[in-house]
């Protein structure tokens, strides 16, 4: 049952082939099995999930289940959980119990859909790797010497291992797309402002948004149903109606203007990547859709703005941690510096502490216009050109990440390297628009996903491409043989 | 922009950071590092552009003036470290 | 240099409290004095995953104050982080607003001993308050109180334009009364709800650079005000004087020892880091928000007071004294609306009530006599059924809370004047045939005897005469 798509589950619930209570064990009993070498889960909520799926079969039998009683998921673990360790994947976070919940752990809770835990991540989202967790690396089920990719690790490696049938994760530089590209699966970041970012421990503010990790387009429409809308604890959510992302799927995709976006094919990119997507472009022509280059210039300085920009919102994000209301507290502080300092310098990470050193620069007195000013006027500079080009096109189609899976190790020790991985990712989180990764094909025994970019708000046409791609192909059914 | 063990002391004072002698040079290299990345954007022309803080340029709505919260001290104080009569405890402060 | 050769330029930033239920950012209350941390929910104590949403309250209020110095209303204004640790600040950022405030400019006219002078407004800001830190001892610890945390502050900065303690003490106080009139603020100084940071330099007559200042912090109330500038000034003088040099620093002012001292540990980087606030968007606020609060202004002090004057006919003093306070002139308003005789309330309110509210330091607002009741008491001496003389017996009652109104305490205590001649005739017939010898001496022309007779008429009716009818009467009788 656990190859089983979202859809498929409800109808085999519906169908009493098996009951909630079975299907939530069956996973549970996986991630027991399975987890230990995966290390995909901080914290387990086996207990709580069993507990949840016996009450909602009483529902089911009566009639009153919710639209998603007892879909198994799982929820990154910067999602702030009621009663549950929320920890960020942060020392500082080791000791945190939640007091609420997120708004999006909120609505997945109220449709039925159960949590079996939370998972691994980079250390407050900042990583490309999942090597930057308080709780170790995450191994990549394709394979276990290579890295999940991240900061969503945890939750793309679980959904790809078939431990759960979903997972939440956050995008604030492709931190969906590209852990979900490496693991083979479906990942989706909406348009900023999409989806509440209330009770979603902040990494850069102005960038973060929530999304899917899923097994195909069709369950991403199904969970985004849920997700998305205005929340008004959230004043950056976009207060805006919530189309049924069902619903577009199946539509045609004849006489859709795809764009190829030029400055993603250049230097450094795998060539097995490259003919994945020439292929994914030939479908897509051969259905009707018209393909076009399109160009994005400013994008060349995307990586140098989001290193500007994400690290300052980051700095003032994480002042919060300073070892007096919650989370980590040095032992016997001699003075209030030495228990702010200390206790920053031991709670933080090397990575998270050096984007708070680098956010703090750029914002400091004398260099706040060279920095962070001028990564705002850029960032405007890279909509604008996102904008000219979809009067041109309905979407932007390029790879997602410039190689599959690196190995664990490989580029921990070269920061710059690992930043270059986020550089077809991004754009689209500099400009706010929505963009997921789906699967095309594999590189040296390792998947890697096709990225389609969409106009903002625009999640349903994504979703209905990438739904066509999966009707024609299988690679998002492919699953690493050792959890298939 | 030179980036040396004064600049990397200085702003890890602002940013309340302890940073151990043996890591000074790790930081003072990153920090080189990300600074020289980031260094292409200043040959960008980015005159009269208005910076972009909200990727929708969206306008803030407002919420009414109702008390909504009730008290929960004892809650949300089970996550802190030392607390005594309500009150959260740091070293003393002199101001 | 004789001090007189010194002159003193001094700028005020104030922080008012606005009035409001809840929290600039979230839905806790602002209540003054709940047990420490009763009123620090998730957001104000800045836990991990919340975030801000604006209160609209707190932009009517500060559109209020901007309309009511003149200013100019900014239809978008955004919010900054700005950057410091301390443990009082939760979030190691306050939000407030840098490069684009809601109000800037306006000016408002104070007054000084023999005159008045404007002064410039350059601009009010909101921002959220920070907490308390509690330095009684905790086992040698301080302990952090975050019920104040994210109260919504109006920080009004003026111009450099004042030159004396008595001046900038003038307009701190112009401006209490303005906020409290405006209702933008309860005002309440002993509750922190007004706070102001003094800067000040001197320099030689003549000079047009500005000396270097010093900025004295959180400085609440205006005597403290005044001593703390006054110190400053000296201070400064005796530095220049002896050869030094002012150093441009943050100031705390002890009252206790009457000087100010540097700060010792808070904001000892200069460098915020401000940078807008990527939780909140700026605010848009359109001309027709701005005009339903022009249409709603309150009448300020000195519109008051011409109206005062002109409405009631009341002089210019008693104009501006009842005014100034608006609760006062309310409950004055009130009075006469019961009592229909504006100057005799004028009189009854300035020198009964204010006397007894002065005298047991009490305030206007918690003033035992309701106003209904002195209004009753004023319509009474107006129709001649009491004396004044009365009205202050029943007045003190009412004060002591020993009369449940003024009309049973006087119905109860039978102290409706006599004004029937009927009744008066016969006691002024048997005066006048007791006492003869003081008839005779009358009528040879010794009219001053007019209060002996009476006197004798009040004694036998134990003050219930009609003064004025007896006067009558005893004339027709004798004259």
């Amino acid at each position: 049952m656990h190859e089983q798509s979202i859809s498929q589950m409800l109808d085999a619930l519906d169908r009493k082939e098996y009951s909630c209570e079975e299907l939530i064990t069956h996973h549970v009993d996986r991630i027991h099995q399975l987890d230990e070498q995966l290390n995909t889960f901080i914290t387990h909520t086996a207990e709580q999930a069993v507990t949840r799926a016996r009450v909602l079969d009483t529902a089911r039998a009566k009639g009153e289940a919710p639209p998603l009683a007892g879909i198994p998921i799982a929820h990154k673990d910067i999602f702030c959980t009621e009663g549950v360790k929320t920890s960020a994947g942060s020392h500082m976070l080791d000791n945190f119990t939640s007091p609420y919940d997120a708004t999006v752990v909120e609505k997945l809770q109220a449709v039925g859909a159960i949590s079996l835990g939370k998972t691994n991540m980079d250390e407050f989202a900042m990583g490309s790797s999942n090597e930057n967790s308080y709780y170790g690396a995450v191994k990549n089920p394709w394979s276990e010497t290579a890295v999940p990719g991240g900061s969503s690790g945890g939750s793309a490696a679980a959904v790809a291992a078939r431990l759960c049938a979903a997972a939440t994760g956050t995008d604030t530089g492709g931190s969906i797309r590209q852990p979900a590209s490496m693991c083979g699966i479906t990942g989706l970041k909406p348009t900023y402002g999409r989806v509440s970012r209330w009770g979603m421990i902040a990494y850069a503010s102005s960038l973060d948004q929530a999304g899917t990790l899923t097994r195909s387009a069709e369950d991403a429409a199904i969970l985004l149903n849920v997700m998305a809308g205005y929340d008004p604890k959230d004043s950056t959510s976009l207060f805006m109606d919530v189309p049924d992302y069902t619903q577009a799927l199946n539509k045609p995709i004849d006489g859709l203007r795809i764009g190829v976006c030029q400055e993603y094919f250049g230097q450094g990119l795998d060539p097995d990547i490259e003919s994945g997507i020439q292929l994914a472009l030939k479908m897509f022509e051969s259905a009707g859709a018209v393909i076009s280059d399109v160009t994005i210039p400013a994008s060349q300085h995307a990586i140098p703005a989001y290193y500007v920009i994400a690290p300052a919102e980051a700095s003032a994000n994480l002042s919060r941690y300073d070892g007096v209301r919650f989370g980590y507290r040095c032992e016997s502080p001699a003075d209030l510096a030495d228990l702010y300092q200390r206790s920053r310098n031991e709670g933080f990470g090397t990575e998270v502490k050096q984007r708070i050193m680098v956010g703090s620069f750029a914002l400091s007195a004398g260099y706040y216009d060279a920095y962070y000013r001028k990564a705002q006027q850029i960032r405007r500079l890279i909509k604008d050109d996102f904008l000219a080009a979809f009067k041109k096109v309905d979407l932007i189609i390029g790879p997602t990440t410039p190689t599959p899976a690196f190995k664990i190790g490989e580029k921990s020790e070269d920061q710059i390297s690992m930043y270059l991985q986020d550089i077809y990712t991004i754009t689209s989180n500099l400009a706010g628009l929505p963009a997921g990764s789906f699967p095309v094909g594999f590189s040296q025994g390792l998947p890697f996903g096709v990225q389609i970019i969409g106009n903002y708000l625009d999640e349903a046409r994504i979703l209905n491409l990438a739904h066509r791609l999966q009707l024609e192909t299988d690679w998002h059914k492919m699953s690493p043989e050792e959890f298939s | 922009m030179i980036v040396d063990k004064k600049v990397v002391a200085n702003i890890a004072e602002l940013a309340q950071l302890e940073i151990l002698p043996e890591n000074m040079q790790e930081f003072v290299d990153s920090l080189t590092d990300v600074l020289n990345l980031v260094e292409e954007m200043q040959s960008v022309d980015t005159n009269g552009i208005e910076p972009m803080s909200n990727p929708l340029d969206g306008v803030q709505r407002l919420r009414s003036d109702t008390v909504t919260e009730s008290d929960q001290r004892d809650y949300l104080q089970e996550v802190a470290p030392e607390t005594a009569n309500g009150l959260y405890l740091v070293p003393k402060v002199i101001e | 240099m004789p001090r007189a050769d010194w002159e003193v330029v001094i700028g005020l930033e104030i922080h008012v409290q606005l009035l409001t239920q809840s929290k600039i950012f979230s839905g806790a209350s602002t209540r003054f004095g709940a047990d420490p941390n009763t009123q620090a929910c998730a957001i104000d104590l800045g836990l991990p995953g919340v975030l801000p949403v604006v209160n609209e309250e707190v932009y009517k209020r500060a559109v209020t104050f901007g309309l009511g110095v003149g200013a100019n209303i900014n239809t978008r204004s955004v919010f900054d982080r700005k950057n410091y640790f301390y443990p009082d600040l939760p979030k190691g950022y306050q939000i407030t607003q840098l490069s684009d405030p809601i109000v800037e400019g306006g000016e408002v006219e104070i007054p000084l001993a023999d005159a008045t002078k404007i002064i410039r407004i350059t601009r009010a800001h909101l921002e959220e308050d920070a907490g308390k830190s509690l330095h009684e001892d905790f086992h040698g610890q301080t302990g952090i109180d975050l019920n104040r945390a994210g109260t919504p502050l109006l920080e009004i900065v003026s111009e450099p334009d004042m030159r004396s303690s008595a001046e900038a003490v003038a307009y701190a106080k112009y401006i209490h009364q303005l906020v409290t009139y405006l209702k933008v603020s309860d005002g309440e100084m002993s509750q922190g709800s007004l706070r102001c940071d003094a800067n000040v330099s001197i320099r030689q007559f003549g000079d047009n650079e500005l000396g270097t200042r010093t900025e004295t912090k959180n400085v609440n109330s205006f005597r403290f005000l005044e001593r703390a500038i006054e110190y400053e000034i000296e201070r400064q003088i005796g530095v220049l004087e002896s050869g030094g040099t002012v150093n441009q620093q943050t100031l705390l002012f002890d009252p206790d020892r009457g000087e100010t001292r540097p700060m010792r540990s808070k904001e000892t980087s200069r460098d915020y880091r401000y940078f807008p606030e990527p939780d909140l968007l700026p605010v848009e606020i359109d001309q027709a928000f701005i005009e339903a609060i022009r249409q709603n202004m309150p009448e300020l002090a000195p519109q008051k007071a011409r109206r005062f004057a002109e409405e009631y006919q009341l002089s210019d003093e008693d104009a501006r004294s009842l005014s100034a306070d608006s609760h006062l002139a309310d409950y004055y308003e009130k009075v006469v609306g019961v009592g229909k005789d504006s100057k005799l309330a004028a009189n009854w309110v300035r020198v009964e009530l204010l006397g007894q509210l002065n005298r047991k330091n009490i305030d206007i607002s918690e003033t035992p006599v309701d106003a209904k009741e002195l209004g009753y008491l004023i319509a009474r001496i107006k129709d001649g059924s009491i004396s004044g003389k009365i009205a202050k017996t029943v007045f003190e009652a009412l004060w002591e809370g020993e009369a449940e109104s003024a009309e049973s305490f006087i119905e109860a205590n039978g102290l409706v004047q006599v004004s029937d001649s009927s009744e008066l005739q016969p006691l002024i017939d048997s005066i006048i045939q007791n006492n003869p010898k003081q008839v005779e001496q009358f009528k040879a022309g010794k009219t001053k005897l007019m209060d002996f007779f009476v006197g004798q008429v009040m004694k036998e009716t134990q003050g219930k005469a009609n003064p004025k009818q007896v006067n009558e009467l005893l004339n027709k009788k004798l004259g």
